[in-house]
This record gives structure tokens, sequence and C-alpha cells, in this order.
């Protein structure tokens, strides 16, 4: 038995897994529990494949690397891109950032933590001068009097983390849907899809009018109060029910409920997957700020991280705009600190790139990349509106990608690489708590497969990139920690074998990571979804994840008793819609946005709104419809707010995902 | 482009706030010697229960501002706004936004009492109330009944007067407003309606049936009118107010009007949604976007503690009506309905149903066929939550691991009598553990209760 971590989640459940892949701990969740069957996957890749056959590794990589030279002599360095993970391991995160700067020269790299934690990362930073997920430990939680979770549903996106929620004297949910966790709390608020912000504001409001600022923190700890206060003048309780048809009362309950501490607020995906949502989450911030929460004993502000590395894969440097320690890439002293450690002149050192889905779409554009390397990523699924993003995949010149398993982004690839996966491999994970946790090899992976860190070395041998590239994770995290010190995020004093937390478990206690040390308050105003509903569009569409899957579901959708658990994709909608169309239970009906079409059955539950709809999007599917537009300031989509129409298909279920059909003039 | 801005209102500095116009010159106009404020917020002053900083409505830099500087004249032939310092400012756009003004009934002392309309009136009050007792509200409308609320909850006795047959006719029908004036009575307030007010006196209100209040202080809340003396001095048509088309333009194509003192197709509006809703739109079409005004929702909130009440679109319609009342809870609930959307609504008393009703007429989205569910959302079947005895056999106990009761007393069957057995069989509470004191509990009804589990689906 070796003790190693679970595959999915941000918590990274320990457990102990047997050389023949049995796995035994003390509490993981049902896909926890069944991980060792994706050690066992029926279409595991073991060979690398070109143009779909399989090849040889030198071959293959021989292929590789022709196709960049080709592609570089052609169109100069940034014409090759590199789209990474948040599910890889800290030596990855960092070595992919290295081998895309050093190797390929580019500066077209970001990964897909765009899509999970940009918002709230952009707005902890400004506003506590440092983003990390959770600055307290989790078990503060259950300790807490209040608990406000805004847009999350641990219940089913990381289960075990409901211990932390059973304590709390009231907890608070926000959700367009009473999920499984919203079940579990005092008072759920049903808002409003793309509200979120309003709601914040209103909080604020309140919490000011009812005289519940707590003005000695605010005055010794924080900065720019007035002018947040003054930002949310124009959010009366009664404005703010018109817009996220949260009703009074409810407000003003929770204001108070807030105000008795200690009390914590937490954000996900829900209220930070919109072009607002770097707003949104500083909403809340401000909100926790004015309450006297962040940096106190058993109080706090977090946002709870999803991507089992989630928090390290957002530190080290695979981030278009970032290098390792979370370093600014247009800072001259971090280019100079890494270029050092790299072996590199920092002129060489490209400067910030596109984002993750501002890249995808100008794949193969001209002037956008021509070929683009993939590792630990599944875009094709994963991404919004994704029949462009596919489209863009398909006009590359060249695609490869590393995956444990044909994944759908991998069948459009020129050469597929098979990789290691989490129990036959080493390295390091971070926690939604910032703990530094040791991914131990306790299985062999099968004969012909090789670890990522070893193609980023072989291609980076092949390409002549300067400097030093070694395949041995132990000697990477090294220079990853040469390369974080001193920077925003150190690892510089954590082991790789025991581990740690970086910066203290409880962060802020006694100051900010700001430059004076104080948080800072910052205006927002709500501005309305990108797309409201309408007569053509009446509809919300809501996406999110259901318990027996993961992401784009490349590893999930391979476990048997997952399947049977959450077999497929489905619709899920209101009585009162559901008889308007009309449609019964399990029938198909088609979901069309003015991007395209997704068709799946119908889950018919009164525990949604009337006028919003929800699909997983562990499928394709549900990204067809969803909607690019990004956040100024994060660049995350607005995936989890768009306007739809639902309409009934009939009994045909042949028809069952049909997709990316666009409507004329969409 | 030059705007100049005739009032500093909730309207006028709306619009001179809107980003839209930015790259434009705006000058603003107002009367009243402070910085724009938030008029809606005033109740809630009077009250105690909002902070006086809480009402500013900040203008952009770069926003002529021209407060406490009366607008005595527009010369359109010129395009001029000719202000009572001799100044004359050149627009190539003026916009009409000087609201509306207290309408203040004939009768002996009516000198003697305040009205409820701005930041001053609401000064003066709080400085008067401090040394009274009793106090009587003339006007039982929406703002009437948020002042006499302000003032009870300082500690006043507040007695309110209103003509009509009921409290706030024109947002509730009789029976809502009878509900309205219990839940009052219940918060100190007094209620005579039908009645009229003969005169005002230093202490004391007398009424047209001879009855006298004590009053220390009274209050005049009887409406308000548009102010159009501006306009209809520079000749444009004005009828109750100042007559405006779809695009908020007066008679003369330079001249727009937003706010209180605009009648677009025949309505004037006394909201701040409007308000807004036309600043939007004249910001719009001022900087070229093809947005057109087409009317508004109306959507009255009172504010006030512990007071809840919603009144929505037209209340008096014809349609179907869905009505449930409960005076003695506060309670009061109306839907009319034609045509399967919402034409109005009264909530009166607390209530979830308020976001969902408002968003429905908001949007004139069907109405569900099951319209108790709208008036009770908390009755809604999502919210029926059975014990573990009752739940069916696919219901799911472990969320974590997904194992259904039907799993749970498979195991039972076959020997698991403890939660713990339970969880090595099927891994139910193997992850956050919540569930396992439902697993006892579920174990326990086993054990009762013989009898087989429902098999559900």
């Amino acid at each position: 038995m070796t003790r190693t971590h679970c595959p999915y989640c941000a918590l990274q459940c320990a457990m102990d897994v047997s050389p023949g892949g049995l796995i035994s701990a003390e509490s993981l969740c049902q896909k926890g529990w069944t991980a060792g069957e994706v050690l066992r996957a029926p279409d595991r890749l073991t060979t690398p494949l070109v143009d779909g056959r399989p090849a040889t590794w030198d071959d293959a990589l021989g292929q590789v690397v022709s196709r960049i030279q080709r592609v570089r002599a052609a169109c100069g360095p940034d014409c090759v891109a590199v789209f990474g993970g948040g599910g890889l391991t800290n030596e990855k995160a960092y070595l992919l950032g290295k081998f895309a700067r050093v190797a390929l020269r580019t500066s077209r790299i970001d990964y897909n933590g765009r899509f999970c934690m940009s918002s709230a990362a952009a707005a902890l930073r400004r506003a506590f001068g440092l983003d990390r997920g959770l600055p307290f430990p989790a078990a503060d939680i259950a300790a807490a009097r209040t608990v406000l979770l805004v847009g999350a549903n641990p219940a089913e996106t990381m289960p075990p983390f409901m211990r932390h929620l059973r304590g709390p004297k009231r907890l608070i949910v926000v959700d367009p849907r009473r999920t499984a966790t919203a079940k579990l709390a005092g008072t759920h608020l049903q808002i409003t899809p793309g509200t979120d912000l309003a709601l914040a504001l209103g909080l604020l409001h309140l919490a000011i009018a009812d005289g519940l600022v707590d003005t000695g923190y605010v005055a010794s700890r924080t900065s720019g109060f007035e002018q947040a206060a003054a930002a949310s003048n124009d959010y009366w309780p009664e404005r703010v029910e018109r817009i996220t048809g949260v009703a009074v009362h409810r407000l003003r309950e929770v204001v108070r409920a807030l105000a008795r501490r200690p009390a914590i607020v937490l954000s996900a995906r829900g209220a930070e997957q919109h072009a607002k949502g770097a707003d949104t989450v500083t909403a809340f911030i401000n909100l926790a700020l004015a309450l006297g929460l962040p940096g106190r004993p058993g109080c706090g502000f977090g946002t709870l991280t999803g991507q089992g590395n989630g928090q390290g894969g957002r530190e080290h440097g695979q981030k278009a705009d970032q290098l390792p320690g979370y370093r600014d890439i247009r800072d001259p002293a971090a280019r100079a600190h890494v270029a050092a450690v790299w072996g590199v002149r920092p002129e060489d050192l490209p400067g910030p790139g596109p984002s993750a889905y501002e890249l995808l779409r100008s794949l193969g554009t001209a002037g956008g990349p021509r070929a683009m390397l993939v590792f630990g990523s599944n875009p094709a699924v994963s991404a919004p509106d994704a029949s462009v993003v596919r489209e863009r995949l398909r006009a590359l010149d060249f695609l490869m990608v590393c995956d444990v398993v044909p994944s759908e982004t991998a069948a459009l690839a020129d050469v597929v690489l098979p990789v290691t996966q989490w129990a036959e491999e080493d390295g390091t994970m971070t926690t939604l708590e910032g703990e530094v946790v040791r991914r131990r090899r306790a299985v062999d992976p099968p004969p012909g497969v090789r670890s990522d860190l070893d193609v980023m070395c072989e291609l980076a041998r092949r390409l002549d990139a300067p400097g030093e590239f070694t395949p041995d994770p132990r000697r990477v995290y090294a220079e990853l920690q040469r390369a974080s010190a001193g920077g925003p995020v150190d690892y510089s004093g954590i082991d790789y074998d025991t581990g740690g937390v970086w910066g203290g478990t409880r962060m802020f206690q006694d100051r900010f990571a700001t430059a004076d040390g104080r948080a800072l308050f910052v205006p927002v105003r709500f501005r309305p979804a990108e797309e409201d509903v309408c007569a053509d569009f009446p509809v919300y569409l809501t996406t999110g994840r259901v318990a027996q899957q993961y992401q784009s579901g490349a590893q999930t959708r391979r476990v048997r008793e997952l399947n049977r658990a959450a077999p497929g994709p489905f619709v899920e909608l209101h009585p009162d819609l559901a008889a308007q169309l009309p449609v019964a239970d399990g029938e198909v009906v088609r979901v069309t946005s003015r991007r395209g079409t997704v068709t799946a059955p119908a889950r018919i539950t009164a525990t949604i709104r009337r006028d919003t709809v929800f699909m997983p999007f562990h499928w394709p599917g549900a990204n067809l419809v969803t909607n690019p537009a990004l956040d100024p300031m994060s660049r995350m989509p607005e995936l989890k707010v768009c306007a739809v129409r639902v309409e009934a298909v009939g009994e045909n279920r042949s028809d069952r995902q049909r997709h990316g059909r666009r409507p004329a003039g969409g | 482009m030059r705007i100049v801005v005739i009032g500093n209102g909730m309207a006028g500095a709306r619009l001179a706030g809107d980003p839209r116009l930015r790259h434009a010159h705006v000058t603003v106009f107002g009367a009243e010697p402070r910085l724009p404020y938030n008029r809606v917020l005033l109740s809630g002053v009077l009250a105690g229960t909002t902070q006086m900083s809480q009402l500013t409505m900040p203008l952009p830099e770069g926003v002529d501002t021209r407060f406490g500087v009366k607008v005595t004249a527009i010369d359109r032939a010129a395009r001029q706004v000719v202000a009572e310092d001799g100044s004359r400012t050149a627009y190539d756009v003026c916009v009409l936004a000087t609201g509306s003004e207290p309408i203040m009934p004939a009768m002996p002392g009516i000198e003697l009492t305040i009205p409820f309309r701005t930041l001053d009136d609401c000064e003066r009050i709080l400085g008067r109330a401090r040394g009274v007792r009793d106090a009587v509200v003339i006007g039982g409308g929406l703002l009437g009944i948020e002042a006499a609320r302000g003032l009870a909850m300082r500690g006043i006795r507040v007695t309110v007067v209103h003509l009509a047959g009921h409290l706030m006719e024109r947002q509730l029908d009789p029976a809502g407003g009878e509900v309205l004036a219990r839940t009052l009575a219940g918060l100190g307030i007094t209620v005579h309606v039908g009645v009229s007010v003969a005169a005002v006196e230093p202490t004391r209100v007398l009424l047209a049936d001879g009855t006298a209040i004590e009053a220390g202080l009274a209050i005049a809340s009887c409406g308000v009118r548009p102010v159009t003396s501006l306009a209809r001095a520079a000749g444009l048509a004005v009828e109750r107010g100042v007559v405006v088309d779809d695009l908020l333009r007066t008679s003369d194509p330079a001249v727009y009007a937003i706010g209180e003192c605009a009648q677009h197709r025949g309505v004037t509006y006394g909201l701040v949604g409007p308000c807004w809703e036309q600043a939007a739109v004249l910001a719009a079409h001022l900087t070229g976007e093809p947005l057109r005004y087409s009317g508004s929702r109306t959507v009255t909130r009172l504010k006030a503690p512990n007071l809840e009440l919603a009144s929505l679109g037209d209340v008096h319609a014809d349609g179907e009506t869905v009505t449930f009342s409960h005076p003695s809870a506060g309670i009061y609930r109306k839907l009319v309905i034609r045509d399967r959307r919402l034409a109005g609504a009264i909530l009166l008393g607390r209530s979830d149903a308020v976001g969902t009703l408002t968003q429905l007429y908001d949007r004139q989205s069907e109405v569900p066929a099951a319209r108790e569910s709208l008036l009770f959302p908390e009755l809604a079947a999502g919210d029926v939550a059975p014990g573990p005895a009752a739940l069916a056999g696919t219901a799911t106990i472990c969320q974590c691991n997904a194992v259904s009761k039907t799993r749970i007393r498979t195991a039972w069957l076959a020997g698991a009598g403890t939660a713990a057995a339970v969880s090595r069989e099927t891994r139910a509470g193997t992850g956050c553990g919540t569930c396992l004191p439902v697993i006892e509990s579920l174990l326990g009804s086993f054990e009762d209760s013989l009898a087989p589990v429902a098999e559900a689906g």
C-alpha cells in the first residue's frame, strides 16, 4: 500500500493504493472509491498515435518536433500554442510554463483553470494582495456560527467537504437550484441566475443601513471603504429584490446572521463563472470586509477551488500572464529572477499572451496559432461555445494531445501521446486549503506510457532548448522552489516529501499581502447578464456538476459504477415549465441558444426556478450552448448563464445529443 | 455634444451619471443647493433605518454642476438655458427633469403642515419630531404611510387621515386597504379613511366629520403634480406633464423630458423605476443606440420595517383573480391574471413569493396553472422533506456515494444491523459522514416496521 491522494477534486483526500490499484481510505466519495477503475480503463492509451495510427515514441516525438519547427519557420514562435490544465501536478504546471517560454519561446500558453478560478483569483489579489482559495483551514468552517455559500454545491461537487458544513449554526446557500447542499441549509436564496453581484451590493447596503459595519476593523485593517459604500447606495433592498428575486426580508435575515461572528463567506463557480465574476467576488469580499471577517480568527472570505490542483496550478506559470511563484510576467524584476533560474536572458522571455478562450478562438485564424500542444485538458468539451472551439481545433495545422484516454480533444489530434496518471506517478498537488501534498507512485504504469514531464523534456531536448530540463519530479520541484523563492507565492520552504502550507494555514491575521498591509475595498456596480432572457430565448440556462462525474468526464465516464449512477446528460426543469412545453419526465427536449443546440432527456423537478434550466457539463453538449462572453478583468467566460429556448422534441430519443446546429443569423 | 439637464433629482442625476454620456459635455442645474440624493430612501432616514451617507448619488467627474441655481427660462430660439444668476448656457440637447411638487390642498392652516418630498422636508420633520408626542399624516398613499411608519418608529403616536375609501387606493383594492389599516393599527398607527381634513391648528387637526386629533406635527402627503412651468413658458406641449414621444422628445426635437415631469402615452410616473428606465433610454438615444421607450411596468414596494407590501401593475384590472386573505395575520394576497399573464398583484405581509411574482410581471411570462404555488411558494413540492421512514426506496441517502434507501435496506436484511456495518457494506457514510444519523434512524424504522419499502419508479 502506498499513501497518495485522490485524482479528482481540490480536497485531495488521502488514500492508500495497492500495487494492484485497490483503494483503502478513511473517507471518500464514490468517485474516489472507484478511482482505481480509471487505472484499468479499457481504452487506456498505451501507444503514441500519429494520424490515428500506432507509432513509436521516437517517430511520434519526431513528428511533433518537425511540425513545430515547420510552423515556427513559417510564422514565428507565437504560432505554437500550449494549453494546460488545473489537474496537472505542480511540477508539470511549472515545467509546462517553462517549456512554453524557453523551449517554444511562445507567449501563447494558458490553461483550463481560466474557466475555473480566474475570477476569484483576480478579485482575491485585488483585495488581499494574494490569491489563496481558503486562507484559513476548512475546519474553521465547522466552528462558524454563520456560513454563506454563494454558488457552491459541495454536496455534489466535493462531497467529503460537507463534514465542514455540518457544524455551522446557520448555513445560507445562494443558488438558482435547491441543490443537495441547499436542502441542508437553513436559508436558501433561490436567486435569479447572473444577479449575485446585485445581491452582494444589496447586503452591503443593508449592513451599512443597519449599522452592522465593523468600523474599528474597517478603520484599522482596510482602505477604500467610503468609495465601496457609496457604490452600494444605489442598491437598496427593494431594488435588489426586483433584480435578484430574493425577498427583502430574506436579505435582512442574511445580513444579520452574517454579522454574528464567527462568520464565513465562501464563493464558488456559480458566482464566479460570469462576465462579471471578478466584480461579483469583489462585492462579496467588500461585504466580508465591512463585517470585519477576513483575517479574524474563525472568520473569513474564501473560494472553493475545484480542480485537483486548482490552487497550485494557478501559482506556477501556466497562466498567460504569469511566471512561477505567482509572479507577473510584465514585471522586470520577476522576469530577471525567473530567467536566471532558467538560464536564459530576461529579454528572451515572451510577454503575456491571450487568455484561454481568446487563445482557443484564435487557433488557425490569420495571425493566430497554427499548432497547439495540450496537456491534461479536454477543451473540445469544457470550453464555452464548444462548436466554435472544435472548429478552431480542426483549423490547426497541427494538434498534439497528451492524455490518459482518448478524449474528445485527443480525437481531433494529429499526434496523441499516452501519459501516466495519478497513482502511476510522483509529484505534488496543492489543495484548496493551500496544503502541498505528495502524490506517490503506487502502481506501475502500463508499458509504453511516459509522464508529461518526460514528454516536455524530450521535446525540449529535440528543440535544442537552452537551460536544463529534467523529468525527475523531485528535481523539478527543487527548481520550482528556486523559481518561486521571494515571489508572491513562495514554495522554497516547503519540503517535497513532507509538504506543508505556504504562508501558514491562517493568513492575514496581522496584515494583508498588499503593499500597505491593508485589505482594499474596490467599488463595483451591478451589470446584467450578457444575455438576458427575451421573447425568443425566454429561459436561463445554467450549468454545473453531478456527484458521480468530474469535469469533461474523460476519467469518470470510464467508470462503470459512476456511469450507472449518472449515465448521461439531462435537462433539469421545473414542472411548470415542463407543463408549458409540454414535456414529460424523461422525454427529450431541445435547448437552443444564439450559438447552438443540444438535446437531452428532461428531468423534471420543482427544486429549480421556473425560469431556469440546468445541464451538467460532463458530457459533450451543454457547452455548445453556453456564452463565451468574457470578464474584462479575469477573462472568465460566462459559463453560468445564457438565454435559451427549450422545446419538446417528441418521442424520438435517437435524436439525443445531436449537436452544433447554429441557428441562422445567430 | 452639449447636454443641459434641468433638475438634479432621481431622473436628472441618473442621466448625468450615465456612462454612455462620458464623452458629452453635460451641465446639470439643480434648484436644491446640494449634491443629488436618493429620494427613495428618505423614508428610511425618517425611520432611522438608512444612514444619511447612503442617500448620495455621486456624479462622475467632468459633469458641470450648477446646484442651487434656478433655471428661469429656456430660450429655444437661441438654444440657451437662462438661469436666475443671469447666465445663459448653450445646449445642443436640453433635458427637462424638473420632477414634481407636492400638492398642498387648500384648507385653513395648511401652512402649518410640512410636505414629505425633499431632504429639506425630511430634516424639518425630524427637527420637529423630537418635541412632539402625536402627529397626523394627511394622505394615506405610499409616501404618507412610509412617513407614518417612520414617525411611529420614533415613538410618536401617528394618525393617518385619508380622503379615499381605503388606503393606497391606486395600489390596493378595498380588502387589501383594510388589511393594511389593520396592520398599521398593530404598529400603533391609527387610520381614518373616507374623511377630509377641515383645518390644521398648531396642536391639533380637525376633520370634516368633527373629529379633533391631537397633533404637534402635521405632514401633508396628498400627492404630487409634475413641475411644468418652464416647459409651458417655453411653449412646449404640456398636458398633465410635459408631453414626450417614444424617444422622450418634447414638441421641440432639441428638448427632451424625463422623470416625473414627463408624460408618455398619457401616463406620468411617480416611481424611481420608470425614471431610471427613461434616463437609460435617453442616454442610449443621445449616443446613437436605437432604443425606444415604450412605457414602464410599475412595482410599488412599501419601504418600511415590519410592513411588507408590494403592489404590481393594475390591481383593479379585469381578469381572473386569485385571492387569499388572512387579516388577523396581516396577510392579503391577490393575483389578477389576463391572457395567462400577470396583470396585477398585491402581496401584503411577509412572503418569499414577492420575487417570483415581480419577475413574472416584469417579463410577462406565462403564469403556471397551479396558481396557489405562486401565492404559497413554501408549499411547492420541492420543499417537502419527508422523514427517513417515509422516503421512497430510490431516495438517495448518501450523496457522497449515491447509496439509495433500498440498498441500505438490502444490507440491513443481509445482516448489517449498525450504521458502521451498513457503511462497510455499502460505503454509505464514508464520505462526509453527514448521512450517518439518517442511516441510524432508517435502521430504527426498519426494525420498527417490517413493512416493505415502497419501490418507486
